[in-house]
């Protein structure tokens, strides 16, 4: 099992669940998170007073999956949240050791 | 009478005038025929508005400019203001300010409004002499409203830092000591300003240089906030603020247009005149800064939107629509540089600019209005040196007093929390309550 997360501009986070839900992906956390990487930060002005902000307003996916799956999760986040310009986010990808469905008490890959 | 009575309000100024000899300036008891229902009505909604300037208008314009932890208590200094001058201006502020004593002070004939009346079975009631055709109730009420805003505008200067028991202090002694007599030398019969010719339509010297000089003062003497310079102190909510300056430019018109004390063609003049002004003014103070700095904000333009009411207030009753314009630019480009450019020249932290704006707009307003006033529509010959005068006794007189009061109230009680509350947000250390 893999834990794929993702960090994505929060506008793309509505083709990106579309995305997932049509190639079979059953449940997504979503976190909205502030961060930077290549794209940095912006300057703010207000009655002349510039204040550097350095982190940016992103969303992260949380998404368990079984590890067949990959490839295909991967490829559907890419080409939902890309835009080909910067900021557009990464994508981490773990081993999973672990999944426990609360209500039932399954786990391992039953429990996806 | 009712004239008469007028010239003495706006004359502000014309001692020589029969008006003024005519009456000693107290408050009269006269049949309730006397009373316009025009003028009245008209006179009621412009005290409403005034108010509104307040709370909510001021209270959000500023709430929304500082930090969220602080958005509750700087919106508590407005209302709770409000609340605090309502009872000083009924108890002693409205008879030292517009009764009668001599050019410097009132005197104590409405004390607790002793004397101020409503008589149904008689058909009779009392007037003020500079507004003859309305009761007195709502000329006091009218007036109470300014007493109201003036030192609610102070506390833009030092947002974000200072204790709320010391404020209530401060306001207390500082509108009874500052606004009370200013108020008075300007417009009251008799008063000593009124007397040298000083115009000021509708509080520009009163109410704005007052309040931008007081939050100046302030400003000093409380010292910047814990951090300026080197951590962001961004608004929270341009959303409020932005709120806050269009209900500021709605009441505003009960400001003007009220100061005519009259529902007349010098009201209709003053609102239009406002309106002039401000839009000049907001374009003003936008293009300043999207020349200067690439982009025309909504703060900016709010901004100038203020200045441009500001600079305004004390030519309403005097100047004509190219007098208005020319006002209007000037203070919008004037103010840009007085909350930007002078601020960080001098480094003083004015948080959300008290001076920037209301001093210097008030002072670039009073003294235009020395330069565009004509006679034709006001009745009155405006003098440069005049304003000037008026400028810089009421700067001298209120810095002196203020910063006597602040030091006092700092010796007794102390003026700013301590580091530690202030990086904790006031709103939490001193009201025990937050927005989320």
């Amino acid at each position: 099992m893999k834990l794929v997360s993702a960090i994505i501009k929060p506008f793309k986070l509505d083709e990106v669940r579309e995305a997932l839900s049509a190639i079979g992906v059953q449940g997504i956390t979503v976190t909205e998170v502030k961060g930077f990487g290549r794209q940095k930060g912006h300057t703010e002005l207000y009655r002349g007073a510039e204040y550097v902000v350095d982190f940016l307003p992103k969303v992260k996916l949380e998404i368990a999956i079984p590890e067949d799956l990959l490839e295909v999760v991967l490829e559907a986040i890419e080409n939902a949240a890309r835009t080909g310009k910067i900021g557009d986010g990464k994508i981490f990808v773990m081993d999973l050791e672990q999944v426990v469905r609360i209500r039932t008490g399954e786990t391992g890959a039953d429990a996806l | 009478m009712k004239t008469i009575n007028r010239s003495a309000w706006l004359g502000a100024g014309l001692a020589a005038m029969p008006a003024l000899a005519l009456a000693d300036g107290a408050p009269t008891l006269v049949d309730a025929s006397t009373i316009s229902a025009g003028d009245t009505a008209w006179m009621l909604t412009a005290t409403a508005l005034v108010l509104f300037m307040t709370i909510p208008g001021l209270a959000l314009f500023y709430g929304g400019m500082v930090r969220r932890k602080n958005v509750l208590s700087t919106l508590m200094q407005s209302f709770a203001i409000c609340a605090l001058i309502t009872v000083l201006w009924t108890v002693v502020g409205y008879s030292l300010a517009f009764t009668p004593g001599n050019p410097f002070i009132g005197g104590f004939d409405r004390v607790l409004l002793d004397g101020l009346v409503y008589l149904k079975d008689d058909a009779k009631l009392t007037t003020h002499p500079l507004a003859g055709t309305i009761p007195e109730s709502v000329f006091m009420m009218f007036q109470m409203t300014f007493a109201i805003i003036t030192p609610a505008l102070i506390t833009g200067a030092f947002a974000e830092r200072m204790k709320f028991s010391a404020m209530l202090v401060f306001m207390t002694v500082w509108s009874l000591a500052v606004y009370v007599p200013v108020a008075h030398w300007v417009w009251a019969p008799g008063g000593w300003m009124a007397d040298h010719g000083v115009l000021d339509f509708a509080g520009g010297t009163v109410v704005h240089i007052n309040a931008g000089v007081a939050g100046l003062v302030a400003a000093l003497v409380l010292g910047k906030r814990v951090g300026y310079g080197r951590e962001a102190m961004a608004p929270h909510n341009l959303v409020l603020t932005l709120i806050g300056a269009s209900m500021l430019w709605v009441g505003w018109f009960g400001f003007n247009a009220g100061s005519a004390v009259a529902a007349d063609g010098r009201a209709g003049m003053a609102m239009m005149i406002t309106q002039i002004a401000t839009g000049a003014a907001a374009l003003a103070w936008m293009f300043a800064e999207w020349i200067a700095k690439g982009k025309p904000s909504v703060l900016g333009i709010a901004s100038g939107a203020v200045a441009g009411l500001v600079a305004i207030t004390p030519a309403a009753g005097f100047v004509d629509a190219k007098g208005a314009l020319a006002i209007g630019l000037i203070s919008g480009v004037v103010c840009y540089w007085g909350a930007t450019g002078l601020k960080h020249m001098l480094g003083y932290d004015d948080s959300l600019d008290a001076f920037g704006v209301h001093g210097v707009g008030g002072i670039v307003g009073a003294l235009l209005t020395g330069v565009f006033a004509v006679k034709a529509i006001g009745g009155v010959e405006a003098s440069l040196s005049a304003q000037a005068l008026g400028v810089a006794i009421t700067m001298a007189y209120c810095a002196v007093v203020t910063f006597v009061i602040l030091k006092l109230v700092d010796a007794v009680i102390g003026l700013r929390v301590d580091e530690e509350k202030e990086r904790e947000g006031l709103d939490l250390v001193l009201h025990g309550e937050r927005v989320e």
